[in-house]
């Protein structure tokens, strides 16, 4: 399988001149198409940071990353913005607009791609809304909709039109048990069925079975986990 | 029909205005608001001047002659009757009249209070005026001490039109000398007179018997058919001295405009009401629209993640400001209709809706909906989704 991301001394500092800090140091990183990995580590250590890299929200700034065969390092805002239109996000906070209901929520991430614009949006966002169980709150507010319901709708959401990379982080982490695993077994069960990568933020060890890798991370730099137990 | 892409795409900053509605109708009161302010303060002034010169333009004239040093009907000056007399010597002159004006005393026969009043004196023999009601009634005033009322002018006067109407006639005194109404025409209450009366020269020469009758305030000059008004006027300027001025009776109309627009402070309070409303409603909807941005900045910022770009954004910004700017302006013109015509009644004052006033607020409105949706835009640029991972 080819590696849809590929990083390769990437560092990222925060700051200027004396008050600089670095807060990833050389990370070498490979995920393979149709991948699901799981990314964990202590806080501050740098997996945020590293999304909004991956995710083009952020300018690279040495090293090298390749997303979708494209260099990231010095590209313009431009391609920034058209590669971000690839990549479907899941915030911990769900983000979703309060003056939406879910199914324009929804239809907002499908109208960026012209090819949608010919089929029927509303049809196009139903299904998707039903595929995560909430076929019966389609016109549903996100204030009227507990929070397991408003994060299914942000994944309704980022996995609606079909991007080829998925990037979550923490996406449990205000749910409930319950509610959580049956979030991220939506993820795992849509991006199987779409072909996607997946590339989630947790500390929630309860769901790390779902992912074909785990990876961690300490002080900005990727290493072996330090207990074996972690790992699934 | 397909439809263009652009309209099946989700409205946002439609959904957004609309969504909270308690925000919506606090926006729109203040727009409408400010938008009223700025109607009453452009409504006043613009009656004011129509009032001032309503006179002037219907003078029966083609051409007349005033002093140079005459600006407004609150303070006449007077120039010799001869120089109307010498424009007869042009071929293209038809006739010409003398007009008098002076300001006299009106006794409110029922309070016995007196009030100043516009008096005219004209040639009765031949139209001065444009208004029909003056000019079927010019042989009533052609006996000494019998004039014509304006009854648009203020009630204070005490000849109310019905009333008049049912008896038929009305006797006081003006200028301590007894004249008799004859009958009504319509003129208006204006900043410079309260009211106006039109009587005979010889008439005027008796309530004003300081008066000297070779004196005129304003001389009507109608030309014969045919003839090049400009170069008639071009004509007669050169050949007049200059103690008098030549001109149409819309120059003239115009100088008595310029006088209550730039020679007094009137123009000045009105442009600065026009201003504070202005200033009120950027105030009302960048608050609108500020707290409509912080609220949803993590919002925006996921739009902008999700591959949204700046402009985008700025165009709801926009098109929001836009949508209330239109949605404040409707109930503000409706209601400006309904003050303009209680202004109306109350003053007598030809208030009224111009569709030039209303196109200019119209835009005033959008000005002002953008000047705020530009102040708000500043916070909108600090939507960045790196920071809202
Ligand atoms: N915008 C910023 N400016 C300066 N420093 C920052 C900024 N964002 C993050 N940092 C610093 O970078 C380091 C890594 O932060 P990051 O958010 O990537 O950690 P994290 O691994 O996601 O932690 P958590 O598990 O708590 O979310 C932290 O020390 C943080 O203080
Ligand atoms: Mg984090």
């Amino acid at each position: 399988m080819s590696p849809i991301i590929t990083a390769q001394k990437l560092s990222h500092h925060f700051g200027e001149g004396r008050l600089q800090k670095q807060v990833l140091f050389d990370i070498d990183l490979e995920i393979n198409s149709g991948e699901i990995v799981i990314l964990t580590g202590p806080s501050g250590s740098g997996k945020t940071t590293l999304l909004t890299l991956l995710g083009g929200l952020r300018a690279a700034q040495s090293g090298s990353l390749k997303i979708l065969d494209q260099e990231i390092l010095g590209a313009s805002k431009r391609a920034l913005i058209k590669l971000r239109r690839n990549i479907g996000y899941i915030f911990q906070a769900h983000n979703l607009l309060s003056f939406l209901t879910a199914k324009q929520n929804v239809r907002m991430s499908l109208e960026l791609h012209p090819h949608f614009l010919g089929q029927d949006l509303d049809a196009v966002a139903s299904d998707m809304l039903t595929a995560v169980g909430l076929g019966e709150r389609i016109d549903y507010y996100p204030a009227e909709l507990s929070g397991g319901q408003r994060q299914r709708v942000a994944i309704a959401r980022s996995l609606a039109s079909h991007p080829k990379i998925v990037l979550a982080d923490e996406p449990t982490a205000a749910l409930d048990k319950q509610s959580g695993r049956d979030v991220v077994e939506i993820m795992q069960r849509l991006a199987k069925e779409q072909g996607c990568t997946i590339l989630l933020v947790t500390h929630d060890n309860r769901i790390l079975d779902i992912a074909d890798r785990t990876l961690y991370m300490e002080d900005g730099m990727l290493m072996k986990p330090p207990s074996l137990g972690l790992a699934a | 029909m397909r439809r263009p892409n652009f309209l099946k795409k989700t409205p946002l900053a439609w959904l957004q205005v609309t969504r909270e509605r308690t925000r919506l109708m606090v926006a729109i009161a203040g727009i409408a608001f400010a938008d009223m302010l700025i109607f009453i303060q452009m409504g006043f002034e613009g009656a004011l001047y129509d009032a001032a010169i309503q006179p002037h333009r219907n003078l029966q004239a083609d051409l007349v002659l005033i002093n140079p040093q005459m600006q407004t009907l609150f303070s006449v000056k007077s120039f010799p009757r001869n120089r109307l007399y010498q424009t007869l010597g042009h071929p293209d002159v038809a006739s010409v009249s003398g007009v008098y004006i002076a300001t006299g005393q009106w006794k409110n026969p029922a309070t016995t209070q007196e009030r100043a009043i516009l008096v005219w004196g004209i040639d009765p023999a031949n139209p001065s005026f444009k208004f029909p009601e003056v000019n079927q009634n010019l042989n009533q005033i052609q006996p000494l001490n019998q004039v014509l009322f304006d009854q648009a002018g203020r009630p204070e006067y005490g000849l109310t039109a019905t009333e008049f109407e049912q008896t038929g006639a009305f006797a006081t005194e003006l200028n301590d000398k007894r004249v008799t109404v004859k009958g009504l025409f319509t003129n208006g209450a204006s900043f410079a007179a309260d009211g106006n009366v039109i009587a005979s020269d010889s008439t005027f020469l008796q309530l004003f018997p300081s008066r000297s009758p070779d004196q005129l305030e304003v001389g009507l000059i109608n030309l014969k058919p045919g003839a090049d008004l400009e170069q008639v006027q071009a004509a007669l300027a050169a050949a007049l001295p200059n103690d008098v001025l030549i001109g149409s009776p819309e120059d003239f109309a115009q100088i008595e405009r310029d006088y209550w627009a730039n020679g007094t402070g009137i123009g000045f309070i009105f442009g600065l009401g026009v201003g504070v409303g202005f200033i009120v409603g950027i105030v009302i909807v960048y608050q609108i629209l500020y707290s409509d941005v912080s609220e949803h900045l993590p919002e925006y910022a996921t739009l902008k993640a999700m591959g949204y770009t700046d402009n985008y954004l700025l165009g709801v910004l926009f098109q929001e400001s836009l949508l209330l700017a239109v949605l404040g302006y409707l109930p503000s013109i409706a209601l400006a209709f309904g003050l303009y015509q209680l202004a109306f009644s109350a003053t007598m004052l030809p208030i009224a809706m111009t569709t030039r006033r209303a196109i200019t607020v119209l835009i005033l409105t959008i000005m002002m909906c953008s000047i705020s949706g530009g102040i708000a835009l500043r916070k909108l640029r600090a939507a960045d989704p790196a920071d809202i991972f």
